[in-house]
């Protein structure tokens, strides 16, 4: 965990005082509704359908049992009982009232917690790999890293007005989990041949209606510089950024227009002129922030407990335990993934119950901490595999022993039409039916590593793009039509996945993806063949034929 | 959603009425025949050609305080007079959510 201090602490507390203020002038009438939008938007405050969302930023998905209970408060008492966690390790709360909004803020500033850049032009939420510190093999723990970013980009003058928002990504494993090449910025940290800690730089990455993987620009970049490398790239797509057409405002679009060498130029111009001045990071500032993270007193425990050996026997335990129980750093510890998609429920929805007793859990079984994943789940860093079956037991009781990590039934999916003012079709309807169709425990195993991810719009939330199957919702004559895209995937080796043919209607989705997996039992080389390689080796054609030869 | 000035320029297709949030909590409301608010689409006003849409929605958008984001939406009116959503974003907003909301274990 960081342990925030006071500047922090007072620049939380002064911005509710200051949010609390421009609520009270919008709702007299003092400030019009243009006048108050932006500042709303600020806040992380929009305008959905029904009410209005609230969006939290959980700097690289960790938390502590206290924070999380204090969301499972915020639920609870100003919402509907529950929260969303999304695919950029932040928490929404989607019924939300605005005259109780500073009243929230407030109580989330106890914490340490706010909203801020969670919405609006400017650089959002540095996110992370959810196992960062407790992975085993990484670099070191990209946390560090990420905090001295936060710190750096929270109410920059400079980038708070940004062509559009701005995503930066950090992972320091050789596996990517914090699917960095779709980010605006994504940064993989790793050891030069001199033994010196620093950064491949990747840039113009990123979703929504023009899709594109990041594309490297600088191989190695020291952590020292990092900052001023970072800024250099944010001043060139300050400065030639479009701001004609929020369409091709994103720095994507920048890349691929002036080709990755022009930018690259741009960038290493600008940066000669910066790299040795304030923004260099003395060694001395890194291990400030390094010594404000702490790190739990781990035991010298055994790899295979009898807890663990006798547990075995149970078979729903083990089917568990496959695909939620993670290799950890330090032996006889794990990572436990909190699977939040249950078997016909919203994909990242939890209940301020299951919250504060995941908070009681994490005391309980992982030093009090929690991490939050892009793919809408939750993770406790420090379990002792002699608990795992306790843990096992107490989440069963919650309805959060779900057996489905990583496995069809695992769905990334936007909130869609149900809830968004964006969407043209629904998202969660289709994860239900999906989870539904894929409920049987013995099938899912049998199909193995499959990520479905689904978008009610073509903003792509739900990360449609690098889905193994990738669902688009698009609106035709009134009526909700989804694309099916394959081979997708986020990981180190992003790519976006191919259309497999024409849309097809809502009641058809789940046939559609069925056919699919079909199709895939029956063409993989082997039954260690992922689907996704498989799509790799064959091409969408066989899918295609099977999707749509009685179509 | 489009703006009310955008609007302006939309001539609508059959009967229709205006709706927004409404400001202190977001809630869905739409435009009454007695120049207020009401969250039941049953009680909107019923506008069927484009000059009148257009000074419904001018009407609308001057209560800056009290409502967010008018704009002119398609209905279908049953015969006895029922109002009904013309389109599924407009049903989902009537009648909420399509899902079942999370609810506590």
């Amino acid at each position: 965990m960081y342990a925030y201090d006071e500047l922090d602490r007072t620049l939380i507390n002064e911005r509710v005082s200051e949010f609390r203020d421009q609520v009270k002038r919008r709702l007299s009438g003092e400030l019009t509704e243009d006048e108050f939008k932006m500042l709303r938007l600020q806040n992380g405050v929009y305008l959905q359908l029904h009410a209005y969302m609230f969006r939290v930023a959980i700097p690289y998905g960790t938390l502590s049992s206290k924070q999380l209970r204090q969301l499972a408060h915020v639920a609870r008492r100003y919402d509907r009982g529950y929260g969303h966690f999304t695919t950029r390790q932040n928490i929404q709360f989607n019924w939300i009232k605005l005259a109780e909004l500073p009243d929230a803020l407030a109580d989330l500033a106890e914490v340490g917690i706010h909203a801020m850049q969670t919405s609006g032009n400017n650089t959002r939420n540095v996110t992370s790999d959810q196992w960062a510190g407790v992975a085993p093999g990484e670099v070191e723990d990209p946390r560090i890293w990420s905090e001295i970013l936060r710190q750096f980009t929270t109410l920059h003058p400079e980038f708070s007005f940004l062509p559009r928002k701005f995503k930066i990504a950090i992972t320091a494993s050789a596996h990517d989990r914090a699917a960095i090449k779709i980010h605006d910025v994504g940064l993989r940290l790793h050891k030069s041949a001199q033994g010196e800690t620093g950064f491949e730089v990747m840039v113009g990455g990123g979703l929504g209606r023009t899709p594109f993987i990041a594309k490297t620009i600088k191989p190695f970049v020291s952590g020292r510089d990092i900052l001023s490398y970072l800024e250099a790239i944010m001043r060139v797509y300050n400065q030639y950024g479009r701001r004609d057409n929020i369409y091709k405002a994103r720095i994507k679009i920048l890349v691929h227009e002036l080709g990755i060498e022009r930018f690259a130029q741009e960038v290493d111009e600008e940066w000669q002129q910066i790299r040795d001045g304030a923004l260099k990071i003395d060694d001395a500032v890194i291990e400030e922030i390094r010594s404000r993270f702490s790190y739990p007193a781990y035991e010298k425990l055994p790899h295979m407990p009898d807890e663990l050996r006798k547990a075995a026997h149970d078979p729903k335990f083990e089917a568990w335990r496959r695909n939620s129980v993670f290799p950890h750093k330090a032996t006889g510890y794990a990572i436990v993934t909190i699977s939040l998609k249950p078997v016909g429920g919203p994909p990242g929805d939890a209940t301020a119950e299951q919250m504060d007793a995941l908070a009681d859990l994490a005391d309980k079984y992982s030093f009090g901490e929690i991490r939050v994943g892009h793919e809408q789940n939750l993770a406790l860093p420090h379990v002792a595999r002699r608990d795992l079956p306790a843990l096992w037991t107490a989440l069963e009781k919650i309805g959060l022993a779900i057996p489905n990590v990583n496995l069809v039934s695992d769905i990334i999916a936007c909130p869609g039409l149900d809830y968004c003012s964006l969407a043209n079709a629904r998202s969660i309807p289709i994860a239900q039916e999906l989870t539904q169709r894929f409920a049987n425990h013995e099938t899912a195993n049998l199909i193995g590593r499959l990520h479905i991810n689904i978008s009610g719009c073509i903003n792509a939330c739900g990360h449609h793009h690098v889905g193994h199957i990738g669902i688009l919702g698009v609106e035709k004559n009134g009526e909700e039509f989804y694309q099916i895209t394959i081979g997708g995937r986020a990981d180190e080796n992003a790519q976006l996945g191919t259309l497999i043919g024409p849309a097809v209607p809502y009641a058809e989705v789940a046939d559609v993806v069925e056919d699919i997996v079909e199709a895939y039992l029956a063409l993989r080389a082997n039954p260690d063949e992922l689907f996704v390689d498989t799509v790799q080796r064959l091409g969408v054609e066989p899918f295609r034929e099977r999707v749509y030869a009685t179509r | 959603m489009t703006s009310p000035l955008e609007q302006k320029k939309i001539k609508i297709a059959g009967p229709s009425v205006v709706t927004a949030n409404r400001t202190w909590d977001g809630a869905v409301i739409y435009r009454t025949p007695a120049q207020g608010w009401s969250p039941s689409l049953a009680d909107a006003a019923i506008v069927r050609n484009s000059d009148d849409a257009r000074a419904l929605l001018s009407e609308s958008a001057a209560d800056d305080v009290g409502a967010v984001g008018a704009y002119i939406a398609p209905v279908e009116l049953e015969e006895g007079g029922a109002i009904k959503p013309g389109n599924l974003r407009e049903l989902i907003r009537a009648s909420g959510v399509t899902i079942g909301l999370p609810v506590q274990v």
